[in-house]
């Protein structure tokens, strides 16, 4: 292979970003040396088992990889915004959908709930770090290693370009040759292993960590959703795992899961596909429903209404996530009967869903409610994400649904769906756990900004989708007619996108201000909130609690608190036995990466030589006998009265 | 596991003596009968699952613990997803216009 091959070339935009990448990488490089901070970085950030480090470095991948998939969908929205532009090539369009859909949702969604996850959960639940702190990291590190891996792809060797959901026969070697498609085979898999090992440590860590008297009907609702989005995440995934070790045989080896020839069959891919792909939507959705429920039930100074109903929903949820895969495939000459059973499943979805939203109109009714930043997301949520939903049932009947299958309808749905259900959970979320995580609180003023100019400038970019949607404009279409009339509609999509653009502009502005001009004053409990982890400092000590709550009844901590029985007693204290760091997930991180790297462009010689480096990794990992270290009272003792006064 | 006991461990020779009889039994239906190979696969299918029941139930202690009820929902949610997956998926593929 040439040089000339191995880069993407011809391309301005392209050749802007190469040497855009190489001079911020370069950049980068210089600032760390010159602040001296490389022995910083790899001490407390790239060996770090604490799960609110994992967590904080999963919202930063995070709010990177939102960056550049949502410059994806910018170009997008650039090249439709008018009828027969030049701006990008269909292969160019066809690799900006790809690369948008998987990173917005495996590279963007998934690690910023994880990331809050690993910051909330432990802390929701009176733990001092998750089961595995090490498999932690090693998630991470993975799903870094892959997310990095996925976005060389535009520069180096062509990004993939069958879609998302990359259907056979087309994104097999015989339609799609050159490596474009192993980006997407390798690095999901990769990100996917990580995630397969988050779900398994978060299941462990709930089930077994919660502090004294947490049954399981105390539990917050944050950390029921998170519970069951982990099941999921063991259950779904490793369909995923098996589809796309197929597609790497098929593409890498020659074998024939899913060609047309010799037996495959491509339909298989499919039906495995959705078979992980719909429960994935349930596992970004739930937690986001987690966040929401915690943030409405802070700021209408209400208990969550119908606790119990909302976690049946939650449960109900995830047990119909399982049942409805076909939905996403009816025309693809199902029997009849076939879809009308995935139509029934599909439609009682929305059954524990309802139950959900008038749970939280009900929290919000006869409350005190503050309009604080992130209650506005979750107030916006409500209506946007009803439109998303009932949207949802429509294409949920089949007849119905080969009228809008594959049209702008459709994207419209999920992206009404997706945006409020995810992403302006996250948002809500940084807003609420932030002072948990940096001690001080974003600016909220800065916070209306960017919750109006997002809020609204979604709705502007995908309200016009439904239209044209419906008008028969199909999906991944990348330049149109002037006599179809959609241009006014997609004209004013893509000044939607601007102003979208301009809301997370608003977002990174209110980080960079809020580091610099802050004040560090947050307290422990700026919400007057009704979970544990406002019961210590802010920002959380690296050991969570001096002494393991122990926990009474549901939202102990607000009842605590209104009868005054917080506090901590010198007496109580204990030396707190804690992990200690570990260099082994951070190189199997990069190991895994160099072999996926080998592999996406087939030097198996090469894959194979550097595999050797996983194995090094793994037999590091098993010969490390550190069983952790213990912080003296005396430490703790002078730690917690920086914040509390003088202790009981 | 679980708590002391002094009687004898009358659980564990049960388990112990029908995990041999089954195989036993599934090497005699195998080599000492006229069944056609796919009855026998069947029958052998059968005797896994109830190996399995019996390991579970008789050495690994299911139902014991704080966890029993956990580790029953557990599997029985496990098993229904894979007879989802697997049935789903034939009954999905075999009966559209791939059947015709």
């Amino acid at each position: 292979m040439s040089l000339d091959e191995f880069f993407v070339t011809g391309d301005p935009l392209i050749l802007g970003s190469q040497i855009a990448i190489g001079l911020t990488m370069i950049g980068l490089l210089a600032l760390i040396t010159y602040l001296k901070r490389w022995k910083w970085l790899w001490n407390e950030w790239f060996t770090t088992v604490d799960h609110k480090k994992i967590g904080i470095m999963y919202i930063i991948s995070g709010v990177l990889m939102f960056f550049r998939g949502g410059v994806d969908g910018l170009l997008m929205k650039a090249q439709t915004s008018r009828p027969e532009l030049d701006f990008l090539d269909a292969q160019h369009y066809d690799e900006i959908f790809t690369t948008h859909g998987v990173i917005m949702i495996l590279f963007m969604a998934m690690p910023m709930l994880i990331g809050i996850m690993n910051v909330v959960v432990p802390l929701q639940i009176g733990a001092r770090d998750v089961a595995f702190p090490k498999l932690n990291a090693l998630s991470f590190w993975l799903f870094f290693a892959a997310a990095m891996l996925f976005n060389v792809s535009f520069v180096i060797g062509g990004s993939p370009d069958a879609g998302w959901t990359s259907y056979f026969p087309l994104a097999g070697k015989e339609f799609t040759p050159g490596v474009g498609n192993n980006y997407y085979a390798i690095a999901i898999q990769i990100a996917g292993i990580g995630t397969l090992m988050s779900g398994i440590n978060f299941v462990v860590t709930i089930i077994k960590m919660r502090a004294p008297g947490m049954s399981w009907m105390k539990m917050p609702i944050f950390v029921w959703t998170s519970l069951i989005t982990s099941i999921i995440i063991v259950a779904a995934f490793p369909i995923f795992t098996v589809a796309l070790l197929y597609m790497s045989m098929d593409r890498l080896f020659g074998t024939h899961f899913f060609t047309v020839a010799s037996g495959g069959d491509p339909m298989l891919w499919l039906n495995l596909f959705w078979l992980w792909g719909h429960p994935e939507v349930y596992i970004v959705v739930l937690p986001a429903f987690g966040m929401f429920s915690e943030v409405i039930a802070t700021f209408a100074r209400k208990n969550l209404y119908g606790y119990k109903s909302m976690v049946f929903a939650v449960a109900g949820i995830a047990f119909l996530s399982m049942l409805v895969w076909v939905h996403h495939f009816y025309t693809m000459g199902n029997s009849a009967a076939v879809n009308s059973i995935f139509s029934l499943t599909t439609m009682m979805i929305a059954i524990p869903t309802g139950v959900k939203i008038f749970n939280w109109l009900f929290t919000l009714r006869k409350g005190r409610i503050e309009f604080s930043t992130s209650m506005l997301w979750a107030l916006a949520f409500i209506p946007c994400f009803t439109i998303g939903g009932v949207t949802g049932v429509m294409l949920a009947m089949a007849a119905a649904d080969y009228q809008y299958h594959n049209t702008m309808f459709l994207v419209a749905h999920f992206h009404y769906v997706l945006i409020p259900g995810v992403v302006f959970a996250v948002f809500a979320a940084l807003y609420y756990w932030w002072p948990k995580m940096f001690g001080f609180k974003l600016n909220e003023k800065i916070g209306k900004w960017h919750f109006w100019l997002f809020v609204i400038g979604f709705n502007l970019t995908f309200m016009p989708m439904f239209f044209v949607g419906l008008d028969g404009m199909s999906r991944r279409l990348y330049t149109y007619a002037e006599s179809t009339g959609w241009g006014a509609w997609l004209g004013v999509s893509a000044v939607g996108s601007l102003i979208m653009a301009a809301g997370f502009a608003a977002l990174c502005y209110n980080i960079y201000w809020s580091f610099r001009y802050a004040k560090r004053d947050a307290g422990n409990d700026p919400w007057n909130a009704r979970t544990l982890e406002w019961s210590t400092a802010s920002p959380a000590p690296h050991y969570n609690f001096a002494v393991v709550p122990k926990v009474d009844r549901l939202d102990d901590f607000w009842h605590k608190k209104k009868s005054g029985k917080l506090g901590l007693k010198k007496s109580e204290l204990k030396p707190v036995h804690m992990p200690s760091n570990s260099w082994t997930p951070v190189f199997l991180g990069v190991a895994f990466g160099i072999v996926g790297f080998f592999l996406v462009f087939e030097w198996f010689t090469l894959a194979i030589i550097s595999s050797v480096l996983i194995i090094i990794g793994l037999i590091a990992n098993s010969f490390d006998y550190d069983y952790g270290y213990h912080i003296p009272v005396e430490e703790l003792e002078e730690e917690e009265r920086e914040w509390r006064g003088e202790l009981k | 596991m679980s708590a002391k006991s002094n009687h004898f461990p009358w659980n564990l020779l049960i388990g112990f003596l029908l995990s041999i009889a089954l195989t036993l039994l599934a090497v005699f239906v195998k080599f000492y009968t006229d069944f056609s190979s796919l009855v026998i696969l069947w029958i052998i299918g059968a005797f896994a699952i109830f190996q399995a029941l019996i390991q579970l139930f008789m050495f690994m202690h299911v139902t014991e613990g704080k966890e029993g009820v956990i580790n029953i929902v557990n599997i029985v949610y496990s098993v229904f997803l894979a007879l989802v997956i697997v049935f789903g998926s034939i009954w999905v593929l075999t009966s559209g216009h791939a059947a015709h």
